[in-house]
């Protein structure tokens, strides 16, 4: 075991303002043309992250190995986003700035992250707004012709670019149509289908990767001067989550093993207004974007136990709790505050009429104040949704929702390159830790992947490159070899097991434990739960696990049983985080640490840091490792939006 | 929400990977609920097969609510079955009744070959986007996102075009295969836009040529592919597709 390291970010110096563009002064570059052809770069991952770097990489010359595990790189989960992204134009003259947007961001994640990062983010957001025009995404405009903005829980600007309930497939198929073009110009080359299972490491330094054709089988080596991970969020620990059920925390967690620390695991971001669970049938929770609180009212029946059906509970039996506790931001405070104050409602017995684990989420007023046409025209597409499957019609009975897992704001450590703790090792998108804290705000996931795609990534991997004194390798290589070997025999042992239990069988156990364990509220003994029922999951995962067919076909059992076993590794990750941080903050609540009215309550002097976790083997203890949070630029407050 | 299930029985095509023919089985799943979606229905089909130690049905899925476009089955006969503007992933049970019986097939098209099961290749679609869907402009040299003012009409029109999902329901739907609602979807997107208008000429030759070269059909305006499309893009786009053609060959 290592000793306990303080991480160094490797933050430019200077005034906040000027770090980017001095960091781009002094580094070295690659010149044009065959210095750049002969430096090739993988990317695991098409969403806006990967593809975006992967497209852009790919326009400066480099030979871009690009993968996904989809059969084509526009079905990224990125696709999924709804709402929209945000960017501090100030078209709408509201008051924003750069500075707000960083502000809004640092506040929003409970002041846990890093301060330089942030501010590059929002520096950044304007250019992505002109980049993704200039490619054809079709943004909602104005009759006027100008491009129309909308208002994000958390913050008090309307500074969100959208494309109706679609914003993050346009933004993805922007990606998609620049990769496309790159792909057709020879400088990416495009592995659909193909699932990074191992990273490489050869003398210190990200060399390669290992990964596995989904319809044949195949195992492959593919050697490279440097890799990137952009491979999205590990939401599917808990099983139910509002993400795609191929996304997976594979890619990162095998990096993981071979080296790279894992940043704050636990900070996992639940979204309050998800359609509510129905049955333990269920594979997805059904997300209904959080545009939806720009003109929906959140109320629950005043009386415990009240089963009336909404339009029976006169107006005085009912609570607007979010009204009622946060008259400053109403029902626009930011996803972590408004899923707890559900939480507490449902747990206190106030809920909708058919589950104990619903709130209503009301548009009566807004009907009457815009009329039925323009609430159709706002959000038509997601109450169809919500009739399909709830069997309701929003217009006459206010809608239900439920919290549910979102978005995952840990993910592997990375400096203000993106550089993981292992040199040539680049990781982007949600797939990292760096940009939103302890919660993320809505629209800011769409930025950051498109900011570290279009523009850091391709910077900080060209100065690597240029800086870096690199070997030749080839996939010959012992390193590649037995990385190979032991993928192999990672399946097999898989697929050798023949228990009697299934995969989604352990897996919905698995989530489960984590949703009550390590969900919206936590707590040291619950917790102390996780680590040993996840523990104990995982040996029986590898004793009984129950696979049919083989691994020379498509085989989509063994895909998740293979993420499944990382999973159950990453879960007590997430328990072992979650009881080291004592403290409550953004998405992290421990119950221990609260206020008297029941917000979170930070401990600034113990736990302004980042922790970051080193592997030490199968079941054995993690070790943690430290990045102190430095606040220059920003004074660190109790957050409220009352 | 419902406690009284339905029983479903199904006939699904089961193709073994490499093989150059498959058949329908015969399957029954009780207890279906009708909030339950099509694919957790056979997400619990799949679950009794592997405790029986048989290979689970292989289908391509993903976001599971509409967006991805990775899924697609022809049910009951009809791509993305019988719910008009849903993704086979949208549809709920409540769209069948207790006893019934749904065919389920792979979406079916000459250039779209069967891998396995319901698994299909659509990789002719990217080649095609490859051809010409992109604006040519790299990263950083954009102006100002509202120096070019866009009508909103026309931001709409192409935001209509923009929402195909490349579900490829359209083509299995074709009675000749023709791709040619997915591509005029892109090209009609493209050319509602001021950023797309440079390159228009090349791009509808370019994208149709490699279209034909894909072996996708011609379009005779059946207008089943409207019928099936998840995202009810619209078969106008077909007839400002020729105008766009006709324009690019006539400047040549
Ligand atoms: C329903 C929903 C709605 C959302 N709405 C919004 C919103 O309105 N605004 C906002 O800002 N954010 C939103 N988000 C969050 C945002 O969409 C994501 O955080 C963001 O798109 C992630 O992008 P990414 O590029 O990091 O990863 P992803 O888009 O998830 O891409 C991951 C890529 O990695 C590949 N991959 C993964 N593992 C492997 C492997 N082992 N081998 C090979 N390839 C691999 C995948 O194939 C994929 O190409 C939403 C999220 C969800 C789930
Ligand atoms: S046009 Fe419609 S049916 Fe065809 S690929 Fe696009 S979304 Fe699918
Ligand atoms: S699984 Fe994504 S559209 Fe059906």
């Amino acid at each position: 075991m290592t000793d306990s390291k303080i991480l160094d970010p490797k933050i430019p110096s200077g005034p906040l303002a000027e770090k980017w563009d001095r960091h781009e002064q002094e580094n070295p570059l690659v010149s044009p043309g065959k210095n750049r052809r002969e430096k090739t770069i993988i990317i695991v991952g098409t969403g806006l992250a990967g593809g975006g770097a992967a497209a852009t990489l790919g326009e400066l010359g480099y030979n871009v190995l690009n993968f996904c595990i989809q059969d084509t790189p526009r079905r990224a989960h990125s696709v999924a986003a709804q709402g929209g992204i945000n960017a501090s134009k100030n078209y709408q003259n509201d008051g924003d700035s750069v500075y707000r947007l960083f502000y809004d961001t640092i506040k929003g994640g409970d002041y846990r992250s890093r301060e330089a990062n942030t501010y590059r983010l929002a520096q950044l957001s304007m250019g992505i707004i002109d980049q993704c025009v200039a490619m054809g995404v079709p943004f909602a405009r104005e009759y006027g012709g100008t491009l129309a903005n909308r208002s994000f829980g958390g913050v008090q600007v309307s500074r969100t670019f959208y494309a109706r309930g679609q914003t993050g497939q346009q933004l993805l198929l922007g990606v998609y149509a620049a990769l496309s073009r790159q792909i057709a110009a020879g400088t990416v080359k495009m592995f659909p289908r193909h699932e990074m299972l191992d990273l490489v490491v050869v003398d210190g330094r990200a060399r390669g990767i290992i990964a596995r054709e989904l319809l044949t089988g195949e195992i492959k080596r593919f050697e490279a001067d440097a890799v990137v991970l952009a491979t999205g969020g590990y939401s599917p620990v808990f099983y139910l989550s509002t993400n795609a059920v191929n996304s997976n925390a594979t890619a990162i967690w095998r990096a993981h093993r071979r080296g790279a620390y894992f940043a704050n695991p636990c900070y996992t971001q639940i979204h309050p207004t998800a359609i509510p669970q129905l049955g333990d049938y269920q594979s997805k929770l059904t997300l209904m974007s959080e545009s939806l609180r720009n003109d929906g009212r959140v109320w629950v029946p005043k009386k415990p136990g009240d089963k009336r059906r909404p339009n029976e509970i006169p107006e005085e039996e009912r609570d607007y709790y979010l009204e009622r506790r946060y008259p400053a931001f109403g029902n626009l405070v930011p996803r972590d505050i408004a899923a707890r104050a559900a939480l507490v409602e449902c747990n206190a017995g106030k809920s909708a009429y058919f589950s104990d684990r619903a709130v209503y989420l009301d548009f009566a007023e807004a009907i009457g104040r815009l009329g039925k046409d323009v609430v159709a025209d706002r959000y038509g597409n997601l109450f169809a949704m919500y009739e399909e499957i709830i069997g309701d019609n929003p217009y006459e009975t206010p809608m239900t929702i439920y919290p549910a897992p979102h978005y995952t704001m840990g993910g592997l450590w990375v400096d203000y390159n993106l550089q993981s703790t292992i040199e040539g090792l680049f990781v982007a998108g949600e797939a990292n830790f760096s940009d939103h804290g302890a919660n993320r705000l809505g629209a800011s996931a769409l930025m950051q992947g498109l900011a570290d795609g279009y523009f850091i990534v391709p910077r900080v991997v060209s100065n690597y490159l240029a800086g870096a004194k690199l070997k030749p390798v080839d996939t010959g290589n012992d390193a590649f070899k037995a990385a190979e070997d032991d993928t192999r025999k990672y399946l097999q042992r898989l697929l050798a097991i023949k228990g009697s239990r299934t995969v989604r069988d352990i897996h919905w156990e698995l989530g489960r434990t984590m949703w009550n364990n390590v969900g919206m509220s936590r707590n040291a003994e619950g917790l102390k739960q996780a680590i040993a029922d996840v523990s104990k999951l995982r040996e029986e995962f590898w004793q009984n696990l129950k696979l049919t067919g083989n691994d020379a076909d498509l085989n989509k059992q063994l895909e998740q049983a293979n993420r499944l076993s990382d999973y159950l590794e990453l879960g007590e990750l997430m328990a072992r985080d979650a009881l080291m941080r004592e403290e409550s903050c953004g998405g992290h609540f421990r119950e221990e640490h609260k206020t008297e009215e029941g917000e979170a309550k930070r401990d600034d002097a113990n736990f302004t840091f980042v922790s970051a976790w080193e592997y030490t083997g199968a079941n054995k203890e993690p070790f943690l490792h430290k990045e102190d949070l430095k606040f220059e630029f920003v004074e660190l407050k109790t957050r409220s939006y009352k | 929400m419902s406690d009284n299930g339905m029983t479903i029985h199904l006939k699904i095509w089961r193709q073994a990977q490499g093989a150059t023919s498959g058949k329908f089985v015969d399957y029954t799943v009780e207890n279906v609920l009708p909030e339950m979606s099509f694919l957790e229905m056979l997400d619990i089909l799949n679950e009794t097969l592997v405790q029986k130690g048989e290979e689970a049905i292989e289908f391509d899925n993903d976001c599971r609510e509409g967006i991805c476009g990775t899924c697609g089955m022809v049910i009951g006969g009809v791509a993305h079955g019988p719910h008009a503007g849903s993704t086979t992933c949208e549809i709920r049970m409540r769209q069948f009744k207790d006893g019934d019986t749904i065919t389920v097939e792979p979406f079916r098209a000459k250039p779209f070959k069967l891998i396995k099961d319901l698994v299909v290749d659509r990789s002719a679609f990217d080649r095609i986007q490859q051809k010409g869907g992109f604006v040519t402009m790299n990263v950083g040299s954009a102006p100002d996102g509202n120096a070019f003012p866009i009508p909103k009409d026309h931001a709409d029109h192409a935001m209509d075009a923009a929402a195909c999902i490349g579900c490829g329901a359209c083509v299995a739907a074709c009675p000749n295969a023709s791709a040619s609602l997915f591509v005029s979807a892109k090209i009609s997107q493209l050319s509602w836009l001021p950023q797309g208008e440079p390159e228009r000429a090349r791009r509808a030759l370019a994208m149709i040529a490699q279209m034909d070269a894909e072996g996708f059909g011609d379009c005779s305006n059946h207008g089943e592919c409207e019928a099936v499309c998840p995202k009810e893009i619209s078969i106008g786009n077909i007839a400002r597709m020729r105008r766009e053609y006709l324009k690019g060959a006539l400047k040549g």
